[in-house]
């Protein structure tokens, strides 16, 4: 052994790509036993680095030493075997099989004719002893929670001999009490000597689990502090640059008449994700937040309003009528759409911004006449989104893909929003996962968005797994739980804890 | 060795990827040239005046585009909405049956009618033919997921096999002497030649009219929104309100249809009946010219010369200096496959490790 302190040092890393500078000159250490908090927007670097440190990138400049040997480059195999393990945000588990074999896999020499499979069995129970993270080796992966996956892929990295481990955003997908339970594991692995290195952009849960933070902002290394001497302010300050306004919501003050009355609807049990007998009334000038840990009926209940899904039993009612069954007479009678997952469905990233302002009215008589597209109408009402709602990113011709995060969500909203002339403004405003993925300013330019629909009078369901975003914008609020919802009560009537065990499915 | 994506794609770039891909074309067939015993240089020039080098090398290499623009169409059409028609070949065929049964000379109703009349119906026939024999893969497609690469491309030989029972059944040509040939084309429904002497005809014409139709309705039309939106992304399609399979039944439609035109046109413009080698793979080329037009309706017009050029001009090169005519087989698909390399490093560049 070396006498140095670092078990990690990552020394002047940089990288581009193309004009974009992902690292410029990062050095950081990690000393054993400490978990460091990687803290960063989107965007900001923190993946590329860690991509870097695990191999599956080459730096364009700098050096990496593990426990004081010198790291190859852009070798995942050299950085396993130097005792680097990698959590990823999404699981990279096969479902169908044990949690066993899910351990086993790629760990085992291929050429063995047998696997070993009752001393692997007994190393990891070892294992899951030693750092408190029991586990049943034969049950199948596919049958656990998600909280209980994400011990499986520690274990993973545990049992190859992981020394050093990368957590990547890991309470993303988890209920705040599975998010204690983690945190409560991270710190007996520290006593074990492991040293962590947990990526987030969190600000609480930072300051809660970690001993140091370090903060990155455009590609550069901008702050490193004791977590003990910093206040979250602070940490926000540095990973902005600038300060930002928290969105600023009054109670609502005028609730007006029902927009949409949901009786009773259960979704098709084929699906995943289905409802169950769920009944919910969305009132004019006023937002219902809906919590939960995502997976558990969100997206039924989000497709379903969205005209992406049918009911198989129950009604809906929107303005006093059956809800029609299209994306496109939802949106001509005043239904605005935010859907979950921008990249996927929320716009066509090979077509111009332009094109995608249009495409949920393209066959209304704004757009289009007969077969042909009014082009010019199109651009002007793409320009006056791009304006109005400061998309940036090169205007309403380039690929929509060419926009970031932000921005494509930006233009979203502004489709769902912004009534061309002639066309009703938005009554009921459907936002899943409104600033999903979003950096700081991004977040409270969309959530001001919706606090503005509302207090214009329009109906507000936004479905978040975001605790955080969930206690800012509902007015009421209800928790779902595999596919049931609860009563939406005021948000004064709930606390931090009761949602969080809603949640997790106590019954309140 | 790895591919990483570039930050963006340099205009610079853009421009040298075509003309690196078609020096890396000729390098590498020049190789096999050499191989031949031919000299490279007297060979591309033997090449290139027997593909354009004279009127009438240009008018048979015109000739022999008429039909790759059409599938070239045809596959450009169905292949941007994600709709992998490789059933060109047989509604090409069919398309050509087609038009014999509505303009033959026997039997068909060709002889009572004016040809004002006979003429749309043999080309509508024709289209339709083509259409409904793509509509089954795309009903398949939609409704049961099966996969239209495999039911189209095993329509191809079903069809050869149906077109090889009507030259020997109800189409067969009496006076042929039993060679495996329709009835013939009623000599009034003949598309006229351009240039006297020549065997190009006015189905040039009604090709390039109906690429630039494409190229305006891709562009302008909500109807061609649809089709980019659908093979961009049909989950965002769907979810933005575009019918996504009723999308995909028109695409079938389209693209059958102007296969199915383009063996309509064959038999009015050149050959006069059909025979079981009247394409040597025109279904199967098309797809390469949509590949190489980059799915451009107007690019598919530039694709289809060049490659009926490559093809015509081999054939003269070849009977001047020994060099296989297979050496326009090399040059189409080598072009091809450094088009599609050099598209991907304008988005991604080589690092070595």
């Amino acid at each position: 052994m070396t006498a140095s302190p670092y078990v990690l040092s990552l020394r002047h890393i940089s990288k581009r790509f193309g004009a974009l500078i992902a690292n410029d000159d990062i050095s950081l250490d990690l000393k054993a036993g400490e978990v460091l908090a990687l803290l960063g927007e989107n965007g900001a670097g923190k993946s590329t680095l860690m991509s870097i440190l695990f191999g599956h990138y080459v730096a364009d400049a700098g050096e990496i030493e593990v426990f004081g040997q010198p790291l190859p480059r852009g070798n995942p195999k050299a950085a396993l075997a130097a005792g680097i393990g990698m959590v990823h945000q999404h699981f990279t588990l096969a479902d169908n099989l044990s949690v066993l074999d899910n351990v086993l896999l790629g760990s085992e020499p291929l050429w063995l004719p047998f696997s070993r499979r009752s001393a692997a069995r007994q190393k990891l129970l070892d294992v899951a002893n030693r750092f408190g993270l029991p586990v049943t080796p034969d049950a199948r992966v596919g049958t656990l929670t998600v909280g209980e996956r994400q011990r499986v892929e520690i274990l993973k990295a545990l049992y190859r001999g992981a020394r050093i481990l990368i957590l990547d955003e890991p309470t993303a997908v988890l209920t705040p009490n599975e998010s204690e339970a983690l945190f409560d594991t991270l710190g007996q692995m520290v006593a074990q000597g492991l040293s962590i290195i947990f990526i987030s952009h969190k600000l609480a849960e930072v300051l809660r689990v970690s001993t140091r933070v370090a903060v990155l902002r455009s590609g550069k290394l901008v702050a490193q502090a004791a977590a003990a001497d910093v206040t979250q302010a602070q940490l926000a300050l540095w990973m902005v640059g600038h300060g930002v306004n928290a969105p600023q919501k009054k109670p609502s003050t005028h609730v007006s008449s029902e927009v949409c009355v949901i009786a009773d609807v259960s979704t098709d049990t084929k699906n995943r994700e289905r409802l169950q007998q769920v009944s919910l009334t969305l009132r004019g000038g006023e937002i219902v937040a809906i919590a939960g840990v995502s997976g558990n009926g969100q997206t039924a209940l989000a497709e379903l309003l969205c005209g992406t899904q049918r009911a198989t039993s129950g009604s809906v009612q929107l303005l006093g009528k059956p809800l029609p069954p299209s994306p496109e007479q939802l949106v001509a009678i005043g239904v605005a759409r935010i859907p979950e997952d921008r990249h996927a469905i929320g716009v066509i990233g090979d077509l111009p911004v332009w094109e995608n302002a249009l495409s949920e009215r393209l066959r209304s008589a704004t757009f289009s006449k007969w077969l042909w597209v009014r082009r010019r109408t199109a651009r002007a009402h793409a320009n006056r989104i791009v304006e109005r709602f400061d998309v940036r990113g090169g205007g309403a011709l380039v690929p929509t893909r060419s926009l970031s995060g932000g921005n494509m969500q930006k233009l979203i909203l502004g489709r769902a929003l912004l009534a061309p002339d002639g066309m009703p403004a938005a009554r009921l405003i459907i936002a899943h996962q409104p600033s999903w993925g979003l950096d700081i300013s991004a977040v409270a330019f969309v959530q001001q968005q919706l606090i503005a629909a509302r207090d214009a009078g329009a109906a507000v369901l936004v479905i978040s797994d975001d605790l955080d975003e969930v206690m800012v914008l509902g007015d009421r609020i209800a928790v779902m739980h595999s596919g049931r919802l609860t009563d939406a009560r005021p948000s004064s009537d709930w606390t931090r804890e009761s949602i969080g065990l809603a949640m997790a499915g106590a019954k309140p | 060795m790895r591919l990483e994506k570039r930050g963006e794609s340099s205009a610079i770039l853009m421009l040298i990827a075509p003309v690196a891909a078609i020096a890396v074309t000729l390098v590498v067939t020049a190789l096999l040239v050499l191989w031949a015993g031919a000299p490279v240089g007297k060979t591309y020039v033997l090449l290139l005046q027997g593909g354009f080098g004279s009127v009438f090398a240009l008018s048979e290499t015109l000739t022999r585009a008429t039909p790759l623009i059409l599938t070239g169409l045809a596959a450009t059409v169905a292949f941007k909405a994600r709709l992998f028609n490789i059933g060109a070949e047989g509604q090409l065929y069919v398309g050509a049956l087609a038009a014999i049964a509505v303009g033959g000379l026997h039997g068909g109703t060709g002889l009572e009618w004016s040809p004002w009349i006979v003429f749309p119906l043999m080309m509508m026939a024709a289209a339709m033919a083509g259409a409904l024999l793509l509509l089954g893969p795309a009903l398949l497609k939609t409704r049961l997921g099966v996969d239209e690469v495999v039911t189209t491309l095993l329509l191809n030989f079903i069809v050869l096999l149906l077109v090889s029972a009507m030259l020997d059944g109800p189409m067969k040509d009496p006076t042929a002497m039993g060679w495996p040939q329709s009835v013939a084309l009623n000599g009034e429904l003949e598309l006229s030649k351009l240039i006297d002497g020549t065997r190009v005809h006015t189905g040039l014409i009604w090709a390039t009219t109906l690429a630039v139709m494409l190229w305006a309705i891709f562009k302008y039309t909500t109807v061609g929104f649809s089709i980019r939106a659908v093979g961009a992304n049909a989950r965002a399609a769907a979810f933005a309100g575009v019918p996504v399979t009723g999308t995909v039944v028109l695409v079938a439609m389209l693209s059958g249809a102007l296969a199915g035109l383009a063996g309509a046109i064959e038999v009015a413009g050149r050959t006069n009946y059909v025979t079981l080698d009247m394409s040597p793979g025109y279904g199967y080329s098309g797809i390469v010219i949509a590949m190489l037009a980059g799915l451009h309706p107007i690019g598919v017009l530039a694709a289809s010369v060049f490659v009926a050029g490559v093809l015509v001009g081999a054939d003269s090169m070849s009977r001047a200096i020994g060099v296989p005519t297979y050496i326009a087989d090399v040059i189409v698909a080598t072009s091809l496959l450094s088009v599609l390399v050099a598209t991907l490093l304008t988005q991604y560049r080589v690092r070595l490790k």
